[in-house]
């Protein structure tokens, strides 16, 4: 017994010391790729057949939110290769300067990418990043404890549904509602805008369930719910479980974002990090991803080769122009600690 | 009779109270939703999927590997540091004493947060290894912690008559103290094997590279949904612990 353990600890500092050193494989490609992604946020698939192919070995570590994967590529001592990025997160790690410039010559499969998703607002000249998935916020209900049809945000304000009501825990998009419900920017820098949101969010509190970010999904399952904000992808996963349940786009205007795929300044090989870019945007890989992710891909051939039920449902692929339906959040820099402050207040009152 | 009555109802509260989510938790990892609060029917497929998904085995082998590693050096520094602080004159008694309680009352999230400075201002790569010096620093406290009663309760003439009858010190400390503490001792390698194994805030800040652990792996699942595959791997967690303590306890039975 204490031999055996004896010998695992052994074998365990044994494994610590050996795989290091700079190995370069037959392919000329450094064996290594540190890719730093979201939970559950690729085809496993996808990256089994990139390791096949190439010969790179991936180390995948996954984070939960922008600001967390911000707080580690700052610290320094990581060397991501490739990062996950959403939309206003690029502005703000460009401003930082924490982003590489990305050398376009190596990203052949950049043309595949659909051009009303190039030079979006966060990333002007799209130097920076390509995106990866996007999708948009809308309204989840359920049509058996909601009769009428709702195309409103105002419908989360009706004191019919009250106890009945889930807002996500999160500052920019329960500002961002309000602020389109009333007819501003989801990107004000207006404060009486702003104090404008805050009435209204505290108007809404009495009638909301919850806020919260993750078991909303099991309450709109469950029936637990009558109606939540809800993301694109979750809410064609819970459809399915749940014929009840309709998702829709408020005529107002809604929140659309986007992940995007980046090279983070820690990393030391850039070329096997654009490398893996590039793959991720061929379109099969695009489409196996958005398929099991169930959010939309802006791979234009990609969206061909879905299934017809997902590439024709216009909940995930709106036809016509999509920033007609919504806007993209824009890094607000220092202005972002007065919606910090606004929702502390409206969950504190 | 009442008295009896509401001892038992008590108890039995106070149980269900303790093992109701963790039977929820076994009961929904075999349904057929991937959502919580509905069931659609018996499946083993989040099964499946847990054994299928590379992802998830390497953090197991993370987390076990940290967990081990980390808990027998700290009970070694532990409990040497334990002895140090046991011989010391009162007043440096009370200063290490003091020393030790601190990482024990601080947040997890200032350790995690401090260690990260220092591993950016001494260059570390994040990785296995500042995982694992992280680790083996928040289990220190606790293993001396362990130790020390144990050398309280410690005849202070027992090292001298070893040494009389011809004993080396270190031949008295393994053949005659160590014995004697062994219980505080595996108190602290157990206690620090488990702070170890559901640590998640100074795992967090403190590795890099693609090393993640499962607390880390479970927690960045929020943004699409936490899946029953994870309900599936705790439930095998949950039952290994309960054969080991099953076996325990026949062991000491047989004793």
């Amino acid at each position: 017994m204490k031999k055996t353990l004896l010998l695992l600890v052994l074998c365990m500092v044994f494994s610590l010391f050996t795989g290091c050193g700079e190995k370069v494989n037959e392919q000329g490609y450094y064996s290594k790729l540190n890719v730093y992604n979201w939970g559950e946020y690729i085809d496993p698939q996808v990256l089994e057949d990139f390791e096949k192919e190439y010969g790179i070995k991936v180390y995948y570590e996954t984070y939960a939110g922008n600001e967390e994967m911000l707080t580690k590529v700052q610290a320094g001592g990581t060397d991501y290769d490739v990062i996950f990025p959403s939309d206003y997160m690029i502005e703000a790690m460009v401003k930082e300067g924490l982003l590489q410039e990305l050398d376009f010559n190596n990203l052949s499969n950049f043309k595949k990418i659909g051009d009303e998703f190039k030079n979006l607002p966060y990333d002007k000249d799209n130097k920076y990043s390509v995106p990866y998935l996007w999708g948009t916020i809308g309204i989840l209900y359920d049509t058996t404890k909601i009769k009428e049809d709702i195309d409103s945000w105002s419908a989360m304000w009706d004191e019919k549904y009250k106890g009945d009501i889930v807002m996500f825990d999160s500052v920019r998009d329960n500002i961002g509602i309000a602020l389109k419900k009333l007819g501003y920017s989801m990107n004000t820098t207006d404060s009486h805008e702003l104090e404008e949101a805050k009435k209204e969010l505290l108007k809404q509190k009495a009638l909301v369930k919850a806020y919260d970010s993750d078991a909303y999904k099991d309450m709109m399952a469950s029936g637990e719910a009558g109606m939540s904000m809800c993301f694109l992808g979750d809410a064609m996963v819970l459809m399915e479980e749940n014929q009840n349940l309709k998702y829709v786009l408020p005529k107002e205007g809604t929140n659309l974002w986007f992940d995007t795929m980046a090279v983070p300044v820690t990393s030391k090989h850039k070329k096997e990090a654009e490398l893996f870019i590039n793959y991720m945007m061929r379109p099969e890989v695009a489409a196996k991803c958005a398929e099991f992710v169930m959010y939309a891909t802006p791979n234009n051939e990609g969206v061909k080769l879905l299934p017809e039920e997902i590439r024709e449902n216009e909940i995930i692929y709106p036809k016509g122009n999509i920033f007609e339906k919504g806007e993209v959040f824009i890094d607000l820099g220092e202005f972002t600690t007065e919606y910090d402050r606004i929702w502390t207040e409206v969950k504190a009152y | 009779m009442v008295k009896k009555l509401i001892k038992r109802s008590y108890a039995f509260f106070v149980y269900m109270f303790l093992y109701l989510p963790i039977l929820l938790l076994i009961i929904y990892s075999f349904n057929d939703s991937k959502y919580r609060g509905k069931w659609n029917g018996f499946t083993f497929k989040w099964y499946k999927e847990l054994f299928r998904d590379q992802t998830v085995a390497q953090a197991l082998y993370n987390t076990f590997a940290i967990a081990i590693l980390a808990a027998i050096i700290a009970t070694i520094i532990g409990t040497i540091s334990a002895i140090a602080i046991h011989k010391m004159k009162p007043r440096w008694k009370s200063i290490f004493m003091n020393v030790t309680y601190l990482p024990v009352m601080n947040p997890d999230i200032v350790i995690g947060i401090s260690l990260l400075a220092l591993f950016a201002v001494l260059k570390m790569k994040l990785g296995f290894i500042t995982l694992l010096l992280a680790h083996i620093t928040f289990n220190i406290p606790y293993v001396i912690l362990a130790v020390l009663p144990k050398l309280r309760q410690l005849n202070p003439y027992l090292e001298e008559a070893a040494l009389d009858l011809g004993a080396t010190p270190l031949q008295a400390f393994f053949k005659v103290i160590l014995p004697e503490i062994m219980p505080g001792v595996i108190t602290g390698l157990l206690l620090a094997f488990t702070l170890s194994l559901d640590d998640f805030m100074v795992s967090f800040f403190t590795t890099g590279s693609g090393v993640n652990t499962l607390s880390i792996k479970v927690y960045s699942m929020t943004k699409t949904g936490v899946t029953p595959k994870i309900n599936a791997l705790s439930t095998l967690l949950f039952m290994g612990v309960l054969g080991l303590l099953i076996l325990l306890q026949k062991r000491e039975k047989t004793n």
